[in-house]
This record gives structure tokens, C-alpha cells and sequence, in this order.
């Protein structure tokens, strides 16, 4: 038996369902002439360039080697002065709401001289567990994955770890609809799959104005791709291109984000929070203020590491900002003015453990979106090539013989597991800081420690040097 | 999804040495499976003996070879049999195959794997698509679970 080795994509399907374990995938070495400054990457996207004239796709996150945050942050932990708490033995809690909170809470007493909130108290989301599975679209994602999402956020919830998943941009199948408590859905720049109905079925509505992975950038869901469930979903015709403009076209300013925002929550009786995803970039401190006043109830800020189905290669890995630093930045801006308490925010784009969830509850977040964490549970191995459609791991794939291969019984489970042990290690966590609920570390960053950033790098994320 | 793991884990289980590289490699045995992958399109089944209630091959058998267990199984006991194929051509699901070994031809047909807890088949699928549900067996009443899982 041969391989023809430049063919391998690395997804290392053969070695693990080899019976035998007689294959090993090593590094196809000895192509190009040692260069510290160009690349053999650099030198085969020239090449491809050169060959094609067109533009390189790829999928999964950002892998290029820029400052990784998260790394450079310690945790705090008591000793002596100050108890730790045994995650085992006493309550502890990971509750988070997600909405807006009242500025203030009125309080009446009724007639028999007992206490009635008087505020009415804006809807909320509430997740056990402070990890919600990241927008994915059926389309990018086959139904199994989506199934497995849904049905693991559920299962989670019985084990009273409940959280959400976000169905992404292409529609909710119908199939799905039962698990609708559970679900967030997403009304993206292509509309695609929105009518009254999936709003009203959801737990939450999410406008997707950007992704940390393609900032400013639309999608393209291949003809190809589009099979009758997803044309179905999508509520396109079968085999046409699947388009999302790069900006929403209803929306060119605050003023217009906040009619779409209201055009939601009337059309859903305002019984639902309204979340808006944007990438981080730039500016984002002032976007988020004005997302804020818009009337949204959660802020998503997607970092640069964020994961995609497919994306031009030169954007995924130069545009963007941390997602550390955004955090940082959004949480002191809205405190600044104010309004911290109006939204809620979730970080995305590159949450690899529980570690980094705590670290983002410390910088600001009220929870996390998994993306490329969720694929990895359920067998991805990061090979990249998500967006050619043919994923040997069954996951981004429409391809009714690979697809097979994820079984979203099998994947419901580990990403139950997933959720399970990361809440077991932030439960720990929260203890040795001597934190009995998961709200009381939302943005305390005395609770954390800069390990080799510069002074301006530590005045952003609003942290003092270990040590100091 | 069609990966045969299981068509090579029962040839493994039904080998000399149970080592899959020996018996597809080293041994003078065929390496041989009985359960077989049939593929259409992008459906795959893995087929190997039902253990019908009222076997074909049980009433076609001339030697009385082929029995039905108590506990529902439906065995082959190889030294009775005498290679007359009417086994073969009677099974609906072709099921039964002849297989050679040490230059004797006998019937040979799954035996859900006796020595083991749960049949190799099973216990090699990644994707859980071959289950061993003996709720189904129409001979649990009359025996005990832990007996069948005992062989």
C-alpha cells in the first residue's frame, strides 16, 4: 500500500481507525530551502497564486504565531488571609444570566407586608454552565452536527448544566425545532432561513453583524453544498449559491442597528433577549457603547482566533484584534459610562480550556462561545480544510458518505462530557480564589496577573504585572 | 459509514492468534469474516447472521448441524456438518458462507462470539452502528442475561 503524501491534509482519520495502529503522520519534510523570512507556507500560497490567480481559501482559525494573551495571564489564589473553598463540599455556583439588568431594583410591600418587586426585570438567558456552543450554520456544519449541538445543550440542562447553542446563520431545521429552549438563533446579513416562527421558537435572537475569523467579510455557501435540507432550512432553491453580503444592508449605522434590534423584540413580544455578534477590530469599544444604547441585551465579541467554514486566507490570518484585549477594552468602556449593567457580554474566538473561560470572566465576559472547542470534542483535529467541504471527520461536510461518520448520539455525549469537566475545573478554580459563584469574578481583574506584556499592553486588559 | 471494522474484527476474533496482523499475514488460515459490509450508495449495513426465530437453515440442514440454541442462538457444530451447502442457498439474508480451513470446507456462520462479553463486531464499531440488544431474543424468558453474555 502507498500514500501519495502531498495529498495528506493531516486530519489523522487514517491513524485512528487504522485496527492495527500501523500508521503514524509525521511532517512531510525537506521541500524548500531553509528561510527564516519566507516560509514553505508562504512560498506554496506564492506558488498557488502564481498557478491559479485566485484567492486562497481556508477554514478553522487563525494558527499564525501572534501573542497569545490568555498565556501571559496567571490566576490569583488564596492562602493564608483568605479561605479557599472545597468546590466538593460547599455550594458553588456557575449560574450566569445573560440580558440586561435593571439599574436599580424597586422593591413594594403588599398588603400582608411582604416584599414584591415592583421593576420589571428585562428577559434573560440563564446558562448553568457559562459555555454556550458558538454560531455554526447548517450548511457549514451537516445536520448531524447540529443535532448533536442541540441535543447536548439539552441533555446538559438535565443534568443541571443547561446551556445554549447557537444555530447559526442558515436556519434551524424543523427537525430541531423541539429543542427551541435551548437554541440561539442568528439573523445574518443574508436573512437566510428567518421567518416568524424560527424567531419565535428560539431562546434568544443573535444579529450577526461580524466574525472574528473574517471581519467585514460575507460567507459563500457553495450551490454544491446546498442539498434539499438545507434548501429547505435556507428556504433557497436546491444547488444556488448561498450568499451573505459582507455588511447587513439594513444596517449602515447605530440608528439602524437599533430598528432591526426592535423589530426583533416586537416580533417576538419582547419576551426575548437580543444579542449582537461582531468581530473584534479596532474600534470595538465604541461599537459595543453604541450596541449597547441600541438596545441590544448581549454584546458577542468574536477575537481573532475565531474559527470559520471557509474564509479568504490573507483575512483570517491578518485582520482582527485579540479577543483579550477587545474584552478588556469593552468591559472598562461600558463601566466608564455606565452602562455596563444594560448589556451582557459573551467573548468568542479561540477559547481552548477552562482556563481561558475564567480568565474571560475576570477580563469582563458573563460567558463564552465555543466554536472550534465544540469541533474538537467530537473529533476535529484542526486540519484546516473545512472549507473544501469534505471533512473526514464527518463534521463540516454535506456529503451524505462522510457525514455519516459523525453520529450525534456519540457527539452529544462528549460534548456533555466537555461541558461537564470544564465546569468541574472552573468550579476548582473559583475555589482556590475563594469565590463561591461564578458573577462574583465577573470583571475582577485584580484576580489576575500579567506574566512579559509591556506597561501598555497591561493598562489595556486593566491588569498590574505578577508580582506588583 | 462503511469502514469494515467490523468485517476485521471478526476475522481477527475467529483467527489462531486474535492478533490482526497474524491473521491476515502470518497464519495458514484464510483470514475470514462472517459478517459482511454491503454498501449502496451512501447506506451501509453490516449483515451478518439474524438468529431467526424460525431459521431456514436450521430446516434445510441434512446432518443436523445447524441448531437453535435455548437461549435463541443459532449455532453450526462444525464436526456434524458435512458441507452440503444447503445451508447457503436457505439463508434469505445470505448469511452462511463455506469456508475452508486446514483443507476441510464447513458451513460457517456468526457465533456472537462466544468467549467474549459483547461480540467483536460491536465492540470494534466507532460509530455505533452494530448494537447487541439481547432484548430482543426470543429465548430471554427462558434464560438468564448473564448466561447469554456467558455464551
Amino acid at each position: 500500500m502507498v500514500t501519495k503524501d502531498t495529498n495528506c491534509v493531516g486530519c489523522r482519520r487514517c491513524e485512528a481507525i487504522c485496527p492495527t495502529g500501523a500508521i503514524r503522520i509525521r511532517r512531510y519534510q525537506g521541500e524548500f530551502k531553509e528561510n527564516a523570512y519566507w516560509t514553505p507556507r508562504d512560498l506554496k500560497d506564492l506558488y498557488k497564486h502564481a498557478e491559479q490567480g485566485g484567492v486562497i481559501l481556508t477554514g478553522g482559525g487563525n494558527d499564525r504565531p501572534y501573542p497569545i494573551y490568555w498565556d501571559h495571564i496567571l490566576m490569583d489564589a488564596c492562602q493564608v488571609t483568605n479561605p479557599s473553598i472545597d468546590p466538593l463540599r460547599e455550594p458553588m455556583e456557575l449560574r450566569t444570566y445573560l440580558g440586561r439588568k435593571p439599574d436599580r431594583v424597586g422593591v413594594e410591600y403588599n398588603d400582608k407586608g411582604e416584599p414584591e418587586l415592583k421593576t420589571k426585570i428585562a428577559p434573560n438567558l440563564v446558562a448553568e454552565v457559562p459555555v454556550i456552543f458558538a454560531p455554526m450554520s447548517h450548511g457549514a456544519l451537516n445536520l448531524n452536527m447540529h443535532r448533536a449541538e442541540a441535543a447536548a445543550a439539552e441533555a446538559a440542562a438535565a443534568k443541571a448544566m443547561g446551556t445554549y447553542w447557537n444555530a447559526g446563520e442558515g436556519g434551524l431545521h424543523r427537525e430541531l425545532y423541539p429543542y427551541g429552549d435551548h437554541t440561539i438563533v442568528q439573523v445574518a446579513s443574508g436573512r437566510f432561513g428567518v421567518h416568524a416562527e424560527y424567531l419565535q421558537v428560539s431562546a434568544a435572537m443573535e444579529i450577526k453583524i461580524g466574525q472574528g475569523a473574517k471581519p467585514g467579510i460575507g460567507g459563500h455557501l457553495p450551490g454544491g453544498k446546498v442539498d434539499e435540507e438545507i434548501s429547505k432550512t435556507r428556504m433557497i432553491p436546491v444547488g444556488s449559491d448561498a450568499l451573505s453580503p459582507a455588511p447587513n444592508h439594513d444596517v449602515y449605522s447605530i440608528e439602524d442597528l437599533r430598528q432591526l434590534i426592535y423589530a426583533l423584540k416586537e416580533a417576538t413580544n419582547y419576551e426575548k433577549p437580543v444579542s449582537v455578534k461582531i468581530a473584534a477590530v479596532h474600534n470595538v469599544a465604541a461599537i459595543a457603547s453604541g450596541i449597547a444604547r441600541a438596545g441590544a441585551d448581549i454584546i458577542v465579541l468574536d477575537g481573532f482566533r475565531g474559527g470559520t467554514g471557509a474564509s479568504p486566507a490573507i483575512v483570517r490570518d491578518n485582520v482582527g484584534i485579540p479577543i483579550e484585549m477587545a474584552l478588556a477594552a469593552v468591559d472598562q468602556r461600558l463601566r466608564d459610562e455606565g452602562i455596563r449593567d444594560w448589556v451582557s457580554i459573551i467573548a468568542a474566538g479561540g477559547i481552548r480550556n477552562s482556563g481561558d473561560v475564567i480568565k474571560a470572566v475576570a477580563l469582563g465576559a458573563d460567558a463564552v462561545y465555543i466554536g472550534t472547542a465544540a469541533l474538537l470534542a467530537v473529533g476535529c483535529t484542526l486540519c484546516h480544510k473545512c472549507y473544501t467541504g469534505k471533512c473526514a471527520w464527518g463534521i463540516t461536510t454535506n456529503d451524505p458518505y462522510i457525514a455519516k461518520r459523525l453520529n450525534p448520539e456519540i457527539a452529544a455525549e462528549r460534548l456533555t462530557n466537555l461541558l461537564k469537566a470544564w465546569a468541574h475545573e472552573m468550579k476548582e478554580m473559583l475555589g482556590l480564589m475563594g469565590i463561591n459563584a461564578i458573577e462574583s469574578l465577573g470583571g475582577n481583574r485584580l484576580r489576575l496577573k500579567a506574566v512579559g506584556l509591556t506597561k501598555e499592553e497591561m493598562d489595556i486588559l486593566g491588569i498590574l504585572p505578577a508580582g506588583a | 459509514m462503511g469502514c469494515r471494522l467490523c468485517e476485521v474484527a471478526c476475522a481477527v476474533e475467529h483467527s489462531k492468534t486474535k492478533d490482526p496482523v497474524a491473521a491476515f499475514l502470518e497464519e495458514d488460515w484464510e483470514p475470514f469474516s462472517h459478517t459482511v459490509v454491503e454498501m449502496i450508495g451512501p447506506v451501509s449495513f453490516s449483515l451478518s447472521c439474524r438468529h431467526c426465530d424460525e431459521p431456514y437453515c436450521v430446516e434445510a440442514c441434512i446432518s443436523g448441524a445447524l441448531r437453535v440454541e435455548d437461549d435463541g442462538r443459532v449455532v453450526i457444530y462444525e464436526e456434524v456438518c458435512v458441507a452440503c451447502g444447503m445451508c447457503v442457498v436457505s439463508c434469505p439474508w445470505g448469511a452462511i458462507k463455506p469456508r475452508k480451513r486446514d483443507g476441510v470446507v464447513k458451513a460457517a456462520k456468526c457465533d456472537l462470539c462466544p468467549d467474549r462479553e459483547v461480540p467483536a463486531c460491536v465492540a470494534a464499531c466507532p460509530n455505533r452502528a452494530l448494537n447487541f440488544d439481547t432484548a430482543l431474543w426470543p429465548g430471554l424468558e427462558k434464560v438468564e442475561e448473564e448466561e447469554i453474555i456467558e455464551g
